[in-house]
């Protein structure tokens, strides 16, 4: 099975681990993984924000670098569920919204890739320590994605988890929102920051960076002693 | 009042709704109470997701087909002797209801909780014209003496906690005991008894008004409504123009909504409909009735992307919901429609020049589309008026246009790409120290001011691919 990697700019730049995680993880399953090195960024930050026509530019480009893959798979829920808007924000040039429907059928976020195509629950990796998980916006209400990560968490050897309370409560990121309305941002990742630090874990694991950035600064901001992951990376432990 | 409330800009009051840590915590126990209240109704019911279907299909067919319903619903209400009243701008509306007053030498009017009346400013309008006007439900009673506005849809004085209640009322009203909620609401009753037997008229909203036999449905916990609507001899009731329903059968299901994703409950403990003045052989009911429907901006929503906005039964399962909301209390937004869908409707009502910072005060993180019981797609609507903010009203600022025409070119030109994300950690350096940004420069001032940020990584992902690729090639 030949599986493209989009590994979306914030892992590219900020946590470069994550990928070769994601890629060893894809490997280990018979996967035929591939870089297509002319990917950019999912277009989210100018989306959201308003400004569609920026946006449609970095689609059309990301169109263009996936175009020819058999399966797209990322690491984070929000990116992916970004790619899957791209065909409705492409509406209105028919054949754009055609190549963008293509891409968004076959791309997927890298649990749900795990449990749905590769129908794998257990990835047989082991990790020892406590920790919570938050499950991101995008990822569980958007993509809909609630239930891969915690089947394959729940299979890692020598983890326990603990239930994060609230767990369902944005930390605060909200792309360019924990820019613009900072302020308000801070006040949410703090409360996040608080609830991460009830549950008394190690570690806390994540399925988006960019949450994991907001979260992971905050905690780092407050002397909290909690160790940051994403998924990928306790997925791939041995 | 009118739908804006205060000057103050954006900035200001969000950062006042953050200092009051008081409201904060009134407003985050409160969403704690009616998020479980909603989740657990919801799940009591079974098949919530097929009742939300439902709720969304009632609502769609009713604003596809609106002339026909308000027509029969202003057909049956005059057959049963009322009057109605079509009113295209809150003015209009004010007028008439004023113009009523005026005939029936009206001096002291009583109303219970409506929002389109805050929202039309009619209390203003009233007192105005030489009426006094008492608000009859708790919550806005309070506010009334406070000169307080609403900061939630559903439980307007939701930022008070009881023992600034217990002030207001001793200030206000003379009165001498505790803070108990009992005592407090006692109180109140007891006060108001009076004002309801001295009206002259009673003044309400309407939750939903079926458009089959011109009934108007109210939906109340405090049984105010009913005296508002049985002691005065003139009943007056606002309604939105969309706050119709055709049948009864429908009334059933966005109730059963509304009740539910609202506060919890199965149902209200008053659930009133009211059709018609009374008749000869009846001993309840005012003898003469009027129906104001208010346009007020909603038409020019009908028939656009925002359509579904209408779809809106007022249950505040979306604000209850929101993160935002929680940390900034409902005056922040600075409309009395609070929240997500406060941040949805408010500038399609009174445009973008007061409200556009609205939209932006959102993680689009959906948590209100999920909750909202006619599943109106809220964090979508607000991207789509960020677009509008952007492209059409040309709000967006200048330093963010220039920003946003830079990532367009980044993102679309992969070396310029791949060229960043390697000079990244250089170009940072200067702000780094033990990999974390602690003070960052321009757009990352703000979240550097509660957070770290963290510096790029030694080697991208790209390179180390690349070099592993090499490798692979060599061996």
């Amino acid at each position: 099975m030949k599986v493209s990697l989009f590994i979306t700019c914030l892992c590219d730049t900020f946590t470069p681990d994550v990928g070769k995680d994601t890629v060893q993880l894809l490997e280990r399953y018979g996967c035929d993984v591939d870089f297509p090195a002319n990917q950019t960024c999912c277009g989210q930050p100018a989306f959201n924000s308003g400004y569609k026509q920026e946006a449609i530019k970095a689609m059309k480009q990301m169109i263009r670098a996936f175009e020819a893959s058999q399966y797209v798979v990322g690491p984070s829920g929000s990116c992916v569920q970004m790619i899957k808007e791209y065909p409705h924000a492409l509406k209105d040039e028919p054949e754009w919204r055609e190549r963008a429907q293509a891409v968004a059928e076959k791309t997927y976020e890298l649990t749900q890739f795990l449990v749905e195509v590769l129908h794998v629950e257990d990835v047989k990796s082991t990790f020892q320590g406590t920790a919570t998980y938050h499950p991101s916006c995008h990822m569980t209400r958007l993509l809909g994605v609630k239930d891969a990560p915690r089947i394959l968490l729940e299979n890692v050897e020598g983890l326990h988890l603990i239930e994060l309370p609230m767990k369902e409560d944005c930390c605060g990121f909200g792309g360019t929102f924990a820019v613009k309305n900072a302020a308000v941002s801070g006040q949410m990742v703090d409360e996040k920051a608080q609830h991460i630090d009830e549950t008394g874990a190690e570690y806390l694991i994540g399925g988006d960076m960019g949450c994991l950035m907001n979260m992971g600064g905050c905690m780092s901001r407050n002397k909290q002693d909690v160790k940051v992951l994403h998924i990928a990376q306790v997925l791939n432990s041995q | 009042m009118g739908i804006k409330i205060g000057d103050k800009p954006y900035a200001e009051r969000i950062q006042a709704g953050i200092e009051n840590s008081f409201m904060r915590q009134a407003v985050s126990s409160a969403q704690g109470r009616f998020r479980s209240g909603r989740l657990k109704a919801a799940e009591e019911l079974g098949d919530w997701e097929d009742w939300r279907t439902l709720g969304e299909e009632i609502r769609h067919h009713t604003m596809e087909n609106l002339d026909y319903y308000l027509h029969q619903l202003s057909e049956q209400v005059e057959k049963r002797g009322g009057t109605v009243f079509f009113a295209e701008t809150a003015e209009e509306a004010n007028a008439y209801v004023q113009e009523v007053a005026k005939k029936k030498q009206a001096r002291k009017v009583v109303k219970s909780k409506s929002m389109v009346t805050e929202e039309i400013g009619l209390n203003e309008a009233l007192e105005k014209s030489g009426c006094e006007v008492v608000e009859s439900d708790l919550g806005e009673w309070i506010l009334q003496l406070d000169e307080d506005p609403p900061s939630h849809i559903v439980t307007p004085a939701l930022h008070k906690n009881k023992e600034q209640i217990r002030e207001t009322f001793a200030n206000k009203k003379g009165y001498t005991k505790t803070d108990q909620p009992e005592e407090l609401a006692a109180f109140a009753r007891e006060q108001l008894r009076k004002d309801f037997l001295e009206a002259d008229l009673g003044v309400t909203g309407c939750n939903f008004a079926v458009a089959e036999s011109g009934a108007v449905t109210l939906v109340t916990n405090e049984g105010n409504a009913r005296m508002v609507t049985s002691l005065p001899d003139t009943h007056i009731a606002v309604m939105g123009m969309e706050r119709v329903v055709p049948t009864w059968e429908e009334l059933e299901v966005v109730v059963s909504l509304l009740t539910r994703a609202a506060v919890g409950q199965k149902l209200t403990s008053y659930i009133t409909a009211l059709t018609g003045t009374r008749l000869e052989d009846e001993t309840d009911g005012p003898e003469d009735f009027h129906l104001v429907i208010v346009d007020n901006g909603r038409l020019k929503i009908l028939g656009t992307e925002f359509q579904s906005a209408l779809h809106c039964i007022r249950c505040a399962a979306c604000i209850n919901a929101c993160p935002v909301y929680r940390h900034v209390g409902g005056h922040s937004y600075g409309s009395i429609y609070p929240g997500p869908i406060g941040a949805v409707l408010t500038p399609l009502l009174d445009g973008y020049e007061d409200h556009k910072d609205l939209p932006y005060a959102s993680t689009l993180c959906a948590a209100c589309t999920e909750a909202c019981p006619v599943k109106i797609p809220l964090h979508e609507h607000l991207i789509r008026h960020r677009e509008i903010i952007v492209e059409r009203e040309q709000r967006g600022a200048k330093s963010e246009e220039w920003m946003m025409k830079g990532f367009a070119k980044w993102a679309s030109t992969p070396a310029a790409y791949k060229m960043s994300t390697k000079m990244a950690r250089t170009a940072m350096k200067p702000w780094t120290k033990d990999e974390q940004i602690e003070k960052g420069p321009g757009p990352l001032k703000g979240w550097t001011e509660s957070r770290d940020f963290p510096a790029p990584a030694k080697k991208n992902f790209r390179e180390w691919y690349k070099q592993r690729e090499k490798r692979r090639g060599e061996a």
